[in-house]
């Protein structure tokens, strides 16, 4: 199953199998890792579901769709190049290793 | 009050997605002080959301709508409670639950939420009429639905259009009552009632408006047969389901001898006139910060921030609520989005000249009070950071070609 790892502001690394299909968002919040608040459930209406990806492992993922990309203008920590929507980020094969940083605040 | 010292105990009434962020937010705020969370339902706090959505279509099991797993309440310290609250004794300081146990509070926060109206008709206790609010509630008619050909729908609301576009998508035939000439008339602007107007019917499903339920009438086993509409006419179904609003749950409240003004009446810091007691969420009528009037919500931005905010409050920061209202529904493919609060607008500006993606800009005189996007994602996230900095364009603005929010 793929493994992805959360690495929150103190540096502490989670690494939790999350099943292909299910959102690094879900991931966290099912593994009760802190970090990524999800207001919305998943719905990209609230960008509290925040992460850096980890610039090793940013080539596993396809680039953000426009609504990701207008709502990642809606952070609470500074947007970078990195930065995701983890609600939009599904698990797979292909996202296996995956490492995922969350920001000091979500809102 | 600049807050002052953080209570000895937080029971929060009420689990829904209010209930939940105040509990979550004290621990976030460092509060080290009892926190006991009662549900009346027995489940997990849950997103609702997706009831209507995701969650009726089968995608999402119960599971999947948890805010946190069981292990986050225990790592917490956070007392989660199954049971109904029957009684406040302010003077006491205390909730009583059915089963006759007590609760003690330093600080009580009512998150009672909301209960659907249901219809005074003949019939309407019928099986097979259903309102839809809670997890069980969605379950129940996610089964009844299963069975079903004929859907009625009473209300054009958010809650009951959502539910007709899942049923239209399982092939039901849908049709839906509204005793006004539009849907959503409450919630969004002609222009864009419009638009959901035309998505429905290129569905496939029938919309009856300025038309009013009289009776629902049953077979021989109790189970809804027909709506009989007030013009005389008589729509088969074999599942209705009452998407009429909702009441606010002030009757604790009341019972305790607090103000209720179309909800649980409470200042700018959520306060109720019991300064042991807080109310928030779709229960609470609070002051709007710009305009002073009274206002209750239903949405998940509004119980979330007002969790949020009594939190900070309780744990020792203080600060009026003056978070921008937000909302959004799906329907088929469409999104609409909704920013500010309409308090009632003199003029329209429409950007977009796509019927099936555009953004209505509601103004009160120069004042931006609300901007409605309908699969334009981009101009809802423009427009909220415009309406939350104060940076809001005029309509004269609005109206110049070429303008864009972004």
């Amino acid at each position: 199953m793929p493994k992805i790892t959360y690495v929150n502001v103190d540096g502490d690394q989670t690494s939790v199998d999350v099943p292909a299909g299910t959102s690094v968002m879900r991931g966290a919040v099912f593994n009760d890792i802190d970090g990524i608040v999800a207001q919305c459930g998943g719905n990209m209406q609230c960008a509290t579901c925040h992460v850096y990806v980890d610039e090793s492992t940013l080539d596993k993922l396809d680039p953000p769709q426009e609504q990701e990309d207008e709502m990642l203008g809606f952070t609470a920590c500074p947007r970078r190049p990195n930065s995701r929507l983890s609600c939009q980020l599904k698990s797979s094969d292909a996202l296996d290793g995956l490492i995922v940083h969350t920001p000091e605040r979500q809102n | 009050m600049a807050g002052g010292a953080p209570p000895e105990s937080v029971v929060v009434v009420g689990a829904g997605q209010g209930g939940y962020q105040t509990a979550a937010s004290l621990r976030e705020h460092g509060y080290r002080g009892g926190i006991t969370l009662i549900s009346a339902e027995d489940a997990l706090p849950y997103e609702r959301p997706p009831l209507t959505k995701a969650y009726l279509k089968g995608e999402a099991d119960e599971a999947m709508l948890w805010l946190r797993p069981a292990t986050y309440y225990v790592r917490q310290s956070i007392d989660l409670v199954s049971g109904t609250v029957t009684e406040i004794d302010p003077a006491a300081r205390s909730v009583r639950l059915s089963d006759g146990s007590t609760y003690d509070y330093g600080h009580l926060v009512l998150a009672t939420g909301a209960t659907p109206r249901t219809l005074d008709v003949p019939g309407a206790e019928l099986r097979g009429v259903h309102t839809l609010r809670t997890a069980q509630d969605a379950a129940a008619l996610q089964s009844s639905l299963a069975g079903a050909r004929r859907v009625v729908v009473v209300g054009a609301g958010f809650i009951g259009l959502e539910f007709a576009a899942v049923a239209r998508e399982a092939g039901v035939r849908v049709t839906v009552v509204e005793t006004l000439d539009r849907p959503l008339a409450r919630a969004v602007s002609a222009y864009t009632a419009a638009h959901f107007t035309r998505l429905h019917r290129r569905h496939g499903t029938e919309l009856l408006f300025g038309q009013s339920v009289k009776s629902l009438q049953g077979d021989s086993r109790s189970h809804v047969k027909a709506v009989e509409l007030a013009d005389g006419s008589r729509l088969p179904a074999d599942l209705v389901l009452i998407g009429v609003g909702v009441t606010p749950r002030t009757e604790l409240a009341a019972a305790a001898g607090l103000p209720v003004h179309g909800g649980i009446a409470v200042d700018s810091r959520l306060r109720t006139a019991d300064p042991h007691i807080s109310a928030i969420g779709d229960c609470a009528a609070f002051p709007q910060v710009r305009s002073g009037s009274r206002l209750r919500l239903e949405c998940v931005q509004n119980a979330v921030g007002h969790g949020r905010s009594v939190a900070e409050r309780l744990a020792g920061t203080s600060r009026a609520y003056d978070e921008l209202p937000w909302f959004w529904s799906d329907q088929f493919s469409t999104t609409v989005q909704i920013a500010g609060f309409d308090e009632g607008h003199d003029s329209e500006v429409v950007l977009g000249t796509d019927p099936d993606a555009f953004s209505v800009l509601l103004f009160r005189g120069d004042d931006l009070q609300a901007v409605e996007s309908v699969n334009r994602p981009g101009d809802h996230a423009a427009a909220r950071r415009l309406l939350t900095q104060g940076t809001a364009p005029t309509p004269e603005e609005a109206s110049a070609p070429g303008f864009g929010l972004k």
